[in-house]
């Protein structure tokens, strides 16, 4: 080489796929510093490279906000699609469709998902499509310059907007209600939870719900808000420590035996949680109601699996599609044969 | 044969009215007739006859009164006519009302136990004693309200002439050969019809004689050619949400698609049919499809395209195809939602944000729901935008007669489309919105290519030629002009008006949709009045240089639609203001389809 630099000369450290971490990153962010949006797309970027998932693997999609933007952050290399302000849920479900070997990320923001995209939400969950949902929620409309959202507590005082006198929505608790199969709960100052759910997630036969508090340091970092890092910090109580293991991969992490949960996904890999004192088991949906209820009552931020069922059929299981992505089939899978309009004209005759 | 030769003799004296007629039969919303009816009009059809049927019905799942209108003309004229020939009441609520809509003349018959006088004697009424005989039906009684409209069927075909064994086949085809509820049926029919023979004089003129003039033809409704249609057209996915009169159209989709469209191999599917929660959903649904590269489509009416209109408008920008089917209504939110009208015509055009075209397809025919329904996937393709197919209630849901669906006479056009190999070629050198062959449409690579170079970032807010974000003036400039290339391009793609000619013509009656029935019938009936008539129909917009080639040629061009503005008439002296005088306009709605005399009334009083 001219340069006199040969490719022997540097060390490139690749994954199982022979992809670095730069195959994994995204355009440079033009979110403020200090978002919480952008540490969990750095967290998004570390998931799938050490997953080893191709980023022509995966499809990006969003709604409309400062967290909607972020997709265009992460994996260059993943067909994005900027949606709808809240209509990013129907967007994914139908473009899944057309291949079904993908998996898709999703990324909304408070105001997206529990005001204007409640509905959408909601519906997704039902169905049970195979997807990551992650809220990057920040009590406030970041793009449009901090207006108080549903997810806002209570109470709270910004500058601009006074005083919030409603009730907040909380998100975990909806997705619980609404029947997802995935539930989790995390906080972007804590970057190694938000990677090991996320790739929980990315694992899981379903819907996954991440709502994830991620602080608007522009408009909503007062110390006292349940969206700040101050707050966050202070109140995180982790339900566990969390660890995904992939399948085929040994369990090397070493846990006391009785302080070990495991939880196994459809294909066949772990979730390993280390239980933090109480006894928690994220597969009871009793259990997970009460746990959000606790933490909601003692105004703390419970983190962690909050709730998982790998056994729900996802849409996939439903729909019995082709082995062939169908935007992959061919003309004459998809227009039947002469013959069969014949025979329809042949009813339709006098 | 003998009762035909009978009823002949006593006719002998009156003057016989012979397959020239219409029929209203009038009942309770959910009593059931839907069977009856259809199997009368199957059965005249089946005979050879020209015949069509139209379903007036309130918005109402029980109670409410409903009319359903059969017309039966020789000469294929088969539009509505307003005035009845045959009344069948059975309904107590309308009863008066049905009498005195009855031309003179007319024949009335009634269920005998509606205890109201009859207030005209220049009908000829006829008494059916329904309950009676469908006591001696030997049926459970709970199955008994369900058969008990079948008694009219029986006496009015043999009144008129109907002949048993079509209304038996229509029965067939009406329960998909089932025999069990055919020969429930049937039995009450020809109970009812031997009652008639026993015991009523036939002193109407109304009688059917058998012709050839069917064979070889179908009938059915748009809504089910659409849904035929759409499947000849590869259809891969569909979302859609409940709305009259478009829900026929996804639940026959939901009937052909698993007999039509399994892998022979595994039986696994070849396509989706979602329910979506809502319009915002479904829209939602079929665009995130169309863009991962299925033939992707719904079906809705006005109110729900107004939920649709910000998906849409994004599929414009960010070259989406999607297909979407709006079955027309009349109003907003309930509307007249049972009724029909023209109304979205504009609202259509430019649905969207900022400037935006939207292709419209507009089928005149039966045959044209089937055929727009295939070729609106190969322009969504091929365009790469959002393709509206405006259909509306009377074809969507009542019964046409039309050719026997062709199957398409071209293979997919799939569009501009990079899959591996093609970036291979092109060493991964390509950007989603270059304008590679000066044609106003780029190329576009699908989700699931695995090409490390064919990902792009889809979005709403500006961009360059790689998809980047970009508020650059001279992208956003030069991004809405590339669209309008784009729309200029696909003009000689879209579908031609229809033209016709009458010797010595001066005018041109134009229009689009499903009003030609009532124009053809006009025009006939001008040209006894000494008015030759030219007609056209526009079946897409943008409109094609002929559209303005044919308007010039007449001094008058009578622009027929149902709605209230004029639409087509708007937007014609709005794209070609030079011949904006040669235009008349003809518009009214009143939920009704239109009828041959409103146009001849309008059209004598301009030109005399
Ligand atoms: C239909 C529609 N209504 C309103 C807007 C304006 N809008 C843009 S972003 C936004 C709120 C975003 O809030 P959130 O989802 O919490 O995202 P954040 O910016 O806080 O990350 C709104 C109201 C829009 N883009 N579209
Ligand atoms: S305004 Fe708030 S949410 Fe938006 S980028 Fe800045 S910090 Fe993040
Ligand atoms: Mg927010």
């Amino acid at each position: 080489m001219s340069n006199g630099v040969s490719h022997t000369d540097v060390k490139v450290v690749v994954n199982a796929v022979g992809l670095t971490k730069a195959d994994y990153r995204g355009n440079p962010s033009t979110l403020c510093q200090g978002c919480g949006h952008n540490s969990i797309s750095s967290q998004i970027i570390a998931a799938c490279y050490e997953l080893n998932l191709l980023p022509e693997e995966i499809v990006k999609f969003s709604g409309i906000g400062c967290s909607s933007k972020s997709p265009f952050y992460f994996l260059s290399r993943s067909f994005g699609f900027n949606g709808l302000h809240g209509r990013m849920p129907s967007l994914a479900t139908g473009a899944l469709f057309a291949d079904h070997t993908l998996r898709g990320i999703g990324v909304s923001g408070d105001g997206d998902t529990a005001s204007i995209g409640m509905g959408q939400f909601k519906h997704l969950l039902r169905r049970n499509m195979r997807l990551v949902y992650i809220v990057e929620n920040n009590g406030v409309y970041g793009l449009t310059k901090g207006q108080f959202s549903a997810t806002a507590d209570q109470g709270l005082e910004l500058k601009s907007h006074g005083i919030n006198p409603y009730m907040p929505i909380d998100i975990a608790w909806e997705a619980l209600v609404g029947h997802a199969t995935f539930v989790a709960r995390s906080f972007a100052g804590d970057p190694k939870q938000v990677k090991e759910l996320i790739k929980a997630a990315l694992n899981h036969n379903g819907v996954a719900v991440l709502d994830i508090i991620s602080p608007c340091v522009t408009f909503n970092n007062v110390d006292h808000a349940t969206h700040s890092y101050a707050w966050g910090k202070e109140h995180e109580t982790a339900l566990h420590e969390l660890s995904y293991v992939p399948r085929a991969e040994e369990i090397l992490l070493e846990y006391d035996e009785g302080e070990v949960r495991e939880v196994e996904l459809h294909d066949g890999s772990m979730i390993v949680l280390k239980k933090l004192g109480q006894d928690y088991d994220p597969t009871n949906r009793e259990a997970a109601m009460k746990v959000l209820e606790e933490s909601n009552r003692c105004h703390c931020l419970i983190t962690g699996l909050i709730y998982i069922d790998p056994n729900q059929p996802s849409m996939w299981d439903i729909y019995q599609l082709t082995e062939t992505p169908l935007n992959r089939l061919r003309e004459d899978q998809l227009r039947p044969s002469r013959e069969t309009l014949a025979e329809l004209n042949r009813v339709f005759q006098a | 044969m003998e009762t035909q030769i009978a009823l002949e003799e006593q006719m002998k004296l009156s003057s016989k009215i012979v397959n020239d007629f219409s029929i209203t039969v009038a009942t309770v919303n959910g009593s059931g007739s839907q069977t009856s009816n259809s199997a009368i009009l199957r059965a005249i059809f089946k005979m050879g006859i020209p015949v069509s049927g139209k379903n007036i019905f309130p918005s109402n799942i029980q109670g409410l009164p409903t009319w359903y209108t059969i017309r039966v003309n020789k000469d294929g004229f088969v539009a509505r006519k307003k005035e009845a020939d045959i009344l069948i009441a059975m309904n107590p609520a309308t009863f008066s009302e049905d009498l005195e809509s009855l031309v003179p003349g007319g024949a009335f018959f009634y269920a005998d136990d509606i205890r109201l006088s009859i207030t005209r004697d220049d009908v000829v009424a006829y008494p059916m004693p329904v309950k009676q005989l469908i006591r001696q039906v030997d049926i459970p009684s709970y199955l008994r309200d369900y058969v008990a409209n079948m008694v009219y069927v029986g006496i009015l075909a043999q009144m008129i002439g109907i002949d048993l064994e079509k209304i038996r086949q229509a029965l067939e085809f009406h329960f998909k050969g089932k025999a069990k509820p055919v020969e429930i049926n049937f039995g009450v029919v020809s109970l009812a019809a031997a009652w008639a023979r026993e015991n009523l004089e036939k002193k109407d003129p109304y009688l059917l004689e058998p012709m050839d003039a069917t064979a070889g033809l179908i009938l059915t409704d748009g809504n089910t050619a659409a849904a035929l249609g759409a499947i000849y057209g590869g259809v891969q996915f569909v979302s859609w949400y409940p709305i009259t009169p478009a829900t026929s159209l996804a639940e026959n989709l939901q009937q052909y698609l698993p007999k039509l469209r399994k892998d022979p191999q595994t039986g696994k599917n070849t396509y989706v049919v979602v329910q979506a929660e809502d319009e915002l959903a479904a829209i939602g649904m079929a665009i995130g499809a169309g863009w991962g590269g299925l033939r992707a489509m719904s079906s809705t009416s006005g109110p729900g395209l107004s939920l649709m209109t910000e998906y849409l408008g994004l599929g414009y920008f960010s070259e989406v195809p999607v297909v979407v089917w709006d079955v027309q209504r009349v109003g907003p939110s309930t509307g007249l939602p049972t009724r029909t009208a023209q109304g979205d015509l504009t609202f259509v055009a430019f649905m969207g944000h900022g400037d935006t075209q939207n292709i419209i397809l507009m089928p005149g025919s039966v045959n044209e729901c089937f055929e727009f329904a295939w070729k609106a996937f190969d322009l969504a393709e091929q365009f790469q935008t959002p393709v509206i197919v405006l259909s509306d209630l009377d074809f969507g849901m009542n019964q046409w007669m039309g050719k026997p669906f062709e199957y398409p006479d071209q293979p997919m056009n799939r569009g501009k489309v990079l899959w591996e190999e093609d970036l291979e070629k092109l060493e991964g050198k390509w950007a989603r919105y270059r304008d590679v062959d000066d044609d106003g449409i780029p190329y576009r690579t699908l989700i699931g290519n695995r090409h490390p170079k064919a990902a792009y970032f889809t979005r709403g807010t500006g961009h360059d030629e790689y998809a980047n974000y970009s508020e650059e003036p001279e992208d956003w400039h030069a991004l809405l002009n590339r669209l309008k290339k784009k729309f200029e391009t696909l003009k000689p793609y879209l579908p031609q008006p229809v033209e016709e000619r009458m010797e010595g013509a001066k005018i041109n009656l134009l229009s689009f949709g499903s009003t030609e029935p009532a124009i053809q019938e006009a025009r006939a009936l001008l040209q006894k009045e000494g008015i030759a008539t030219d007609f056209t129909r526009i079946r897409s917009f943008p409109f094609t240089d002929r559209v303005k080639e044919i308007c010039s040629r007449y001094e008058r061009n009578y622009v027929i639609e149902m709605n209230r503005d004029g639409q087509l008439h708007q937007l014609l002296r709005m794209y070609y203001p030079e011949i904006a005088s040669k235009m008349i306009s003809y518009a009214y709605t009143d939920g009704l389809p239109l009828t041959a005399k409103q146009i001849i009334d309008f059209v004598l009083s301009e030109e005399r």
